[in-house]
């Protein structure tokens, strides 16, 4: 009996302060006292989770790296292959505008059946202002055909592969188209200009031509159907002792912007020079 | 096979020439990169196929060119002669003897470009020619000229190796 009732006492006494603190603790008493000794506790903790966390990272981090690298260069892959498809949709929506402008001119003038191409090269002589297309006699190009944009006259066919075709331009030295000015009702004659640029020539000295003056093709010589826009005058040389005024000519179409043009096919150039009387035929 | 890859240099460059540098003029004068590598290609010591080379070049010019055929033909045939006449005359300033060559070679190019358009019945006016054409075709050239001849001393390092003695 003796030896059991310390024991008992002991238990007893552990469960009464056991139940005090339960019953201490629910009671909300014990905070003040759990925070001041819980606060260090929680400080160790986060130092030492702080310190295995680097150390567990610096362990695994080539791992990391080598994901994040092969993320980054398929980031860079993605971001080249998207920029590459932006300027190909920038150019298809620019395409798609020249087309869309060159669809309208062919429905204004309904009365000419056309072929589009796309300008693939230009001369390479400087002496030469011609450029070449990607369409030729597989797709019924002629030697002669009228080569337009939207804007304006652009010149004619010089030679006819069958793939391809090289058009003389309307500022070239050698080219020369019988205009008239649409407000005067004046004919002249157009010709290039190795610097690029046409003038008009054989202009009447008692005709009345004005700065602004709409240039368009007559239709004389057969070379081009009338009526197509190549340009306004801008400049008029007018000397007493020359013959005919001349005039520089501002053309509608840039030159050195071409890419699409549309080829006037139902135009058959007709070659009059047989009918050109020869001073040395009898 | 030297001629084979003389073809597909000159192709190459044709299209090159037609499609970009004919499209970047200044004033009205371009660059001729045909001629500059024919030319450089004249000046290379122990190079024996400059002349198959120029007949190459000439003919991709002629096609894609509405001057006579055969007139960058003739026109690089003379400046592959007088480059190798420099290239004996200036044999231990190679570089001096390119810019010398792509002067001379140019205004011979064009020279015989515009006898060729006169002969096709266009009037030029002469001082046109010098100041839209001539002059900005020199400078352009001659900027090129250097660049393009190390291009061609390590194209003839590679197919004309140097023999040692042993």
């Amino acid at each position: 009996m003796k030896s059991n009732s310390p024991q008992s006492m002991k238990f007893f006494v552990f469960l009464l302060l056991a139940l005090g603190l339960i019953g201490l603790a629910l009671g909300g008493y014990l905070t003040p006292i759990s925070r001041i000794i819980l606060n260090p506790i929680v400080s160790a903790q986060t130092w030492l989770a702080k310190r295995y966390q680097a150390v567990q990272s610096l362990i695994t981090q080539p791992e990391d790296v080598t994901t994040l690298r092969q993320q980054n260069s398929s980031l860079e892959a993605e971001n080249s292959r998207l920029q590459v498809q932006i300027v190909e949709l920038q150019q298809q929506v620019t395409e798609a505008q020249l087309l869309s402008t060159l669809v309208d001119y062919e429905r204004r003038h309904v009365e000419n059946q056309y072929i589009a191409a796309s300008v693939i090269a230009r001369d390479v002589s400087p002496f030469m202002h011609y450029v070449i297309i990607d369409r030729g006699s597989d797709d019924g190009l002629r030697k002669g055909m009228p080569v337009i944009t939207q804007q304006g006259l652009v010149g004619s066919i010089a030679a006819v592969t069958a793939g391809a075709a090289r058009v003389q331009l309307i500022n070239d030295p050698g080219s020369s188209i019988n205009v008239i000015l649409q407000q005067s009702d004046v004919e002249a004659v157009l010709n290039g200009q190795i610097t690029g640029e046409i003038e008009l020539n054989m202009i009447n000295q008692n005709a009345n031509i004005q700065p602004g003056d709409l240039v368009m093709t007559s239709g004389l010589g057969g070379n081009y159907p009338a009526n197509i826009v190549i340009g306004q005058v801008v400049t008029i040389r007018n000397e007493a002792s020359s013959l005919f005024q001349t005039a520089s000519v501002q053309a509608a179409v840039d030159f050195s912007q071409l890419e699409i043009v549309l080829i006037i096919t139902n135009f058959q150039s007709i070659d009059i020079s047989p009918l050109i009387p020869n001073p040395s035929s009898p | 096979m030297i001629n084979l890859i003389g073809l597909i240099l000159f192709g190459i460059l044709a299209i090159i020439q037609s499609t970009i540098v004919s499209t970047m003029p200044l004033l009205q004068g371009t660059a001729d990169l045909i001629l500059l590598f024919i030319v450089a290609w004249a000046l290379q010591d122990r190079v024996d196929s400059a002349w198959q080379w120029c007949l190459i070049g000439g003919i991709f010019a002629s096609l894609y060119s509405a001057l006579p055929f055969g007139t960058f033909v003739v026109a690089y045939a003379i400046c592959v002669g007088i480059a190798r006449l420099l290239k004996r005359r200036i044999w231990k300033a190679p570089f001096l003897a390119m810019l010398a060559g792509i002067f001379i070679s140019t205004l011979i190019v064009l020279l015989i470009s515009m006898i060729a358009r006169l002969i096709m019945g266009v009037s030029i006016s002469v001082t046109n020619i010098l100041n839209l054409i001539l002059l900005p075709s020199l400078l352009l050239n001659l900027i090129l000229a250097i660049p393009v001849f190390s291009i061609m001393r390590d194209m003839a390092g590679w197919l004309y190796p140097e023999k040692l003695d042993i």
